[in-house]
């Protein structure tokens, strides 16, 4: 019984019938995003106070550490996604990685972003070589190539497993690269800024920033199903299922 | 590993044969390195703080330039597929193929690169630091590429692509390579450094022949 269970779930690897599953499942993911947004916007703007050293210009840590998270999990998902693609020779794990990574580079270049006008007033700088901001700047790169890589290639199937071992690849490299980074600024110079916040965080200000990852979990996670949908619209053009699709034939 | 061997000896052979690949980029690393005091000025204290660094950079580019030939013209001209179909181990024979890559790029830039380093007045220590982490290093550099030039192998932008892929996975063979010479410099020691690069070898040289060859299989298909 519980075995026809999970042989059920499997049926769900199929881009046909993920397709249908990802369609109905967006709205909610896209609802939960706006009512976790909203909540935390209105936690971060209005009810977490000021902080006594850097004033309100923190605030944009609402946005910047949620970012940074997503930018690091998305990595990790992607890979896992690449992974099992690779083990299991499954169309839609390939399609699954491929609509993560631009979301996944958005959120990188986010990070550094909004870490740039956070850095200016607090830092006194746009850019400083510190180990967090080099290893995240690297992670964009690897979102680049990774994209890159995927848009090179005609034929999906290789792509997708190409890409596949380069997302592998980058997930091993991701530690190294952090330590590397992190002990290659020890060792020049005692770190002269640290993007540790103060030891106490006052509890509003982390549940602004909780509900605010969780936003932008959400987000990804409805950006990616409406992509995926659209990469298994383009793979699928030829077979008769994708043809007999109202929004296909309208 | 005697198949191993045989692959070793014919890609040196090749690449005797066309010596003028293996010198291009020889001439790419020593022009490289020269630009950089006609850009910065002739300060000695300043270039030779930023020596490492540079001739670090400057191997990690002319690596690059032969790693697009690394297996385009054996994909060319169909012997890759016969390596892939032939009853030793793929995966031997690519490393068989690194290592020549190595032994006609990375060796020279090792031999090079104390004359280069006299250039920037680092002292005898401190080339024989740069000696040794390149000597680790240049390997890394290889192994690594060797996946991403496996990823490239016949597609469109290939090389410009294959520096965008590699270049980022470079980082920590650059600032532990480059790291050596400088703490050297400090006088804190190079050890540490040294340690840590040849850690990363020995986990380069069990993982990069396995994905490059993973990579080639997907190409060839």
């Amino acid at each position: 019984m519980s075995n026809n269970r999970v042989v059920q779930w499997f049926k769900y690897a199929s881009p046909q019938s993920f397709y249908p599953l990802a369609g109905r499942m967006i709205p909610w993911f896209w609802a939960l995003a706006a009512v976790f947004g909203a909540a935390g916007l209105w936690i971060s703007f209005f009810v977490a106070p000021t902080d006594f050293q850097q004033g309100e210009g923190y605030r944009i840590i609402f946005i910047h550490v949620p970012a940074a998270w997503m930018s690091m999990f998305i990595y990790l998902v992607m890979a896992a996604w690449a992974g099992l693609g690779l083990a299991l020779n499954t169309r839609l794990s390939g399609m699954m990685a491929q609509a993560l990574a631009p979301t996944g580079a958005l959120m990188a270049f986010l990070s550094l972003w909004t870490g740039a006008f956070w850095g200016k007033p607090m830092w006194g700088a746009w850019w400083v070589w510190d180990a967090r901001l080099t290893s995240a700047l690297i992670l964009f790169f690897l979102y680049i190539g990774f994209i890159a890589l995927q848009a090179a290639i005609d034929d999906p199937r290789r792509a997708d497993k190409a890409g596949a071992i380069l997302a592998l690849v980058g997930v091993v490299n991701v530690p190294i690269i952090y330590f590397s980074v992190k002990w290659w600024n020890t060792l020049h110079q005692g770190a002269s800024v640290s993007l540790m916040k103060a030891p106490t965080m006052a509890a509003t200000m982390l549940w602004g920033m909780l509900l605010m990852a969780l936003a932008f979990w959400m987000y990804s996670i409805a950006v990616a199903l409406m992509r995926v949908r659209a990469i298994i619209l383009e793979r699928e053009a030829h077979t008769d299922w994708v043809k007999e699709l109202d929004e296909v034939r309208s | 590993m005697k198949s191993m061997l045989a692959v070793i000896r014919r890609d040196l052979l090749l690449a005797m044969r066309r010596k003028s690949e293996v010198l291009t980029a020889l001439f790419f690393f020593v022009i490289v390195v020269s630009l950089f005091p006609l850009g910065i000025g002739p300060e000695s204290a300043l270039l030779r703080k930023i020596a490492p660094g540079i001739l670090w950079v400057a191997a990690l580019l002319a690596t690059m330039l032969g790693l697009a030939r690394l297996f385009a013209p054996d994909h060319a001209d169909g012997t890759l597929e016969q390596m892939a179909l032939s009853p030793s181990p793929l995966g031997l024979l690519i490393a068989g193929k690194i290592v020549a890559h190595w032994i006609t790029t990375g060796l020279p830039l090792v031999l090079l690169a104390p004359v280069l380093g006299i250039q920037f007045d680092l002292d005898g220590g401190a080339l024989w630091i740069l000696v040794v982490a390149l000597l680790l290093g240049t390997p890394l550099l290889s192994l690594i590429g060797a996946i991403g030039a496996a990823l490239t192998l016949g597609v469109r932008g290939g090389g410009v692509l294959l520096s965008l892929l590699v270049l980022p996975l470079y980082v920590p063979t650059l600032i532990f390579g480059a790291g050596a010479v400088e703490s050297h410099i400090a006088g804190m020691g190079a050890g540490g450094h040294l340690s840590l690069l040849a850690a990363l070898l020995a986990v380069a040289v069990f993982f990069a022949p396995w994905a490059t060859t993973a990579a080639l299989r997907i190409a060839l298909e």
